[in-house]
């Protein structure tokens, strides 16, 4: 049953998310947070944050992982498995139909299409973290926190590693 | 042997040196696939980036996936995806359950606090890359209206997303073909 679940949590978003991995966290947050309630958003953040400081493809490391935190090593192999297999059995049989159409506007817009679902389930989640965030250390920690860490990484390009890192040593000593 | 071993290393490698999801590995990938082993040539990648590129799914995997296949059929196929996932699981693994293990002390719960702004930072960048692309792509009008209906429908009336994707995707293959398209239909879901 446990695994039906997993299978299920990590094959929709797996099916949905068009746009690679990145596209798909919100929909996996949407499954394991929301419906299966098997974390809190601060769990979930935790997660994401050492899975975007670790290398690797992150769709299948949060499977991977929560997948092994919920149902052990059956769980985690049967999550991987949802995540990767149905895109990929996709890919290996509509590959070649889609090559002689990908000039069409359909196929285009496809992937247009679910752009806008996508940025609106990951403004809400950055928004729950903020908010998260604001209960749990309050207004200016959060602030600081979040404005030093974007001039680190989109400014002067610092790898996430170090800087989610540094927060960690941070949080550590001073909260 | 060589040619699994071939296979393993090269995504093996762009799986551990790519940071920043599936999408910072591509760059490292075509560069094992293309210019260290030319099992494709330029053009051929290209196409398998773009064919990869309109189907759903975490795009590392569907790379690694096609390409062993092609270069010798399900053993590769598997060789490749393992080679691209297993390593960095095994170390989320190990990270987070050690991490969990200490989870009772104070300083632990400080550093995981600190942690969760930057999270939210990164989500947010993330966001506004989607925003543009879907404004781009729409024209921003057309995109504010549709991101206003399609968050009613996720955020108030608690639509599930796939509901509301599949109808999208469904409305997007049946418009008809036309460069600017008339009648968008945000998400009457």
């Amino acid at each position: 049953m446990i695994y039906w679940q997993l299978f299920l949590a990590f094959f929709i978003p797996g099916i949905l998310g068009y746009g690679g991995g990145p596209a798909s966290i919100p929909l996996v947050e949407n499954e394991v947070v929301k419906r299966y309630e098997w974390m809190t958003v601060q769990e979930f953040g935790e997660v994401l944050a050492i899975g975007n400081s670790l290398p690797g493809p992150i769709a299948t490391k949060l499977a991977g992982y929560i997948g092994y935190e919920i149902g052990g090593v059956f769980g985690s192999v049967v999550s991987v498995f949802a995540s990767v297999a149905p895109s990929l059995i996709l890919m290996l049989f509509l590959g070649s139909i889609l090559y002689k159409y990908k000039n069409s506007a359909k196929v285009k817009r496809l992937t247009l299409f679910v752009q806008p679902v996508i940025a609106i389930l990951l403004g809400v989640m950055a928004w729950k973290f903020f908010l998260e965030s604001y209960v749990g250390i309050g207004f200016w920690q959060t602030i600081l926190i979040a404005g030093i860490s974007y001039l680190l990484i989109e400014k002067w390009k610092v790898h996430p590693a170090f800087v989610i890192f540094a927060a960690i040593v941070y949080g550590g000593f001073m909260l | 042997m060589r040619t699994q071993w071939n296979i393993f290393m090269a995504f093996f490698r762009s799986g551990m040196l790519g940071f920043g999801g599936g999408p910072a590995s591509i760059p490292l990938i075509q560069k094992e696939v293309v210019e260290k082993y030319n099992w494709m040539t330029e053009e051929e990648f290209g196409d398998m980036l773009a064919i990869a590129n309109t189907l759903p799914g975490p795009i590392a995997t569907k790379l690694a996936g096609y390409v062993g296949y092609r270069i010798s059929g399900f053993t590769g196929m598997l060789n490749g995806v393992f080679a691209s996932i297993f390593p960095t699981i095994i170390l989320m693994i190990l990270l987070l359950t050690s991490l969990s293990s200490f989870r009772d002390f104070d300083w632990v719960q400080g550093m995981t606090a600190a942690v969760v702004p930057v999270v939210g930072m990164m989500m947010a960048v993330l966001t506004w890359g989607f925003v543009k692309k879907a404004g781009k792509g729409f024209g921003w009008e057309k995109a504010i209206i549709i991101g206003g209906i399609l968050f009613i429908a996720l955020q108030i009336l608690h639509i599930h997303p796939g509901i509301i994707i599949a109808v999208l995707l469904i409305i997007a293959l049946t418009l008809r073909d036309k460069p600017h398209v008339r009648n968008s239909g945000g998400g009457k879901s």
